[in-house]
């Protein structure tokens, strides 16, 4: 058993709050999770952090880590940690309640503004839709439909810190996978609302989201697509 | 026109400007490029120019696209760097478009007048 140990600072506070120092012990296939997870029950129990599955599905656990968003529970301290050394602050671009938790509404507030949620087109008595998986909608859905929710892209997003009202590539790849979902029904009034200057025009193709997401989607793609479908409603007069 | 529409409108036309202004800058920057190598005096270019349509067309359709992309993404910029947006800063960058046009198409006619 190894008795090295890694020196840890964690963002601790609101927005004023500062860096406190922890000695964290290293163990074999230690995550950035395991971490906050020890200062928390072993160091320091009013530290203040969010995680449920810890196993890559649910999205609750990602931090800046070293300047970067991540998901947290998936990273090992290997791949992350520099000369014994890391760095555990909140997500960027939402607010901070307390140490390492942010509010995550605005986040998903986007989402609902972006109409990202399903609008049926069939009542309960219709038979199931059939939908050819080999299509390119389809193959387009399933490009971007495994997103967790985590915030890492929107976090990593330029754009979103520079302009606050940016809906931001989560709410953007959620309504390319809606505008795609041949069964949806709400497809004029999804295009009406990622159009325009806080919308998918604002994007400037960094990619930082498609770098860092942690699901290996690309919201990139799914902006450039409802820039050519919003680009193509304008011309139709579709957009008002 | 809704704010939303004239936006997309806006992203529209940056994108077609763009499209314009690559092909034109690789044929002004070859030309350039051609006519210093070959040893042209100034009045030896003009001499070429002078009365010519389709230089006349080729800058006009430069300076158009100049006019409509450059204003575009100063508007992004000031919007994202400066913080500066709405009606007031979109009238002053129209303004700032016919200037554009304006110096430019000036510039082209006076290369190309006959």
């Amino acid at each position: 058993m190894t008795t090295a140990t890694l020196a840890v600072r964690v963002w601790r506070g609101g927005v004023d709050g500062q860096f406190h120092d922890y000695e964290v012990p290293r163990r074999p296939a230690q995550t950035v999770l395991d971490v906050v997870t020890y200062i928390q029950r072993r160091i320091d129990a009013t530290l203040a952090y969010r995680f449920a599955c810890r196993v890559g599905m649910c999205g609750s656990c990602a931090m800046t880590v070293d300047g970067r968003a991540r998901w947290t529970c998936r990273t090992h301290v290997d791949t992350v940690a520099r000369a014994g050394r890391l760095e555990i602050a909140p997500l960027s671009h939402l607010p901070v309640i307390r140490d390492l938790v942010v509010d995550m509404a605005p986040f998903f507030d986007k989402w609902a503004r972006a109409h990202g949620s399903f609008v049926p087109t069939a009542s309960r008595r219709d038979d199931y839709a059939r939908i050819t998986p080999t299509t390119a909608a389809r193959r387009a859905v399933d490009a971007g439909i495994e997103c967790i929710g985590c915030g890492v892209c929107y976090a990593s997003c330029d754009v979103v810190a520079w302009k606050p009202d940016y809906l931001g590539p989560a709410a953007l790849n959620r309504a390319w996978t809606l505008v795609n979902d041949t069964r949806d029904g709400g497809q004029a009034q999804r295009l009406q609302a990622v159009a325009g200057d806080a919308g998918c025009h604002a994007c400037h193709t960094h990619q930082s989201c498609t770098e860092r997401c942690p699901k290996q989607l690309v919201p990139t793609a799914a902006i450039a697509g409802l820039k050519r479908l919003v680009a193509r409603a304008a011309v139709r007069g579709e957009i008002q | 026109m809704s704010a939303v529409r004239a936006q997309s409108y806006l992203w529209l036309a940056q994108r077609a400007s763009a499209a314009v202004l690559a092909l034109a800058v690789i044929v002004h920057l070859a030309t350039m490029i051609i006519v210093v190598r070959g040893g042209l005096s100034a009045a030896e270019i003009l001499e070429r120019t002078r009365g010519s349509i389709g230089w006349a067309v080729f800058y006009g359709a430069f300076v158009l696209a100049v006019a409509v992309h450059a204003p575009i993404g100063l508007r992004t910029i000031l919007a994202e760097w400066v913080g500066v947006r709405g009606r007031p800063v979109d009238l002053t960058l129209v303004l700032f478009a016919l200037a554009l046009l304006a110096s430019g198409l000036r510039a082209v006619y006076a290369v190309t007048r006959p």
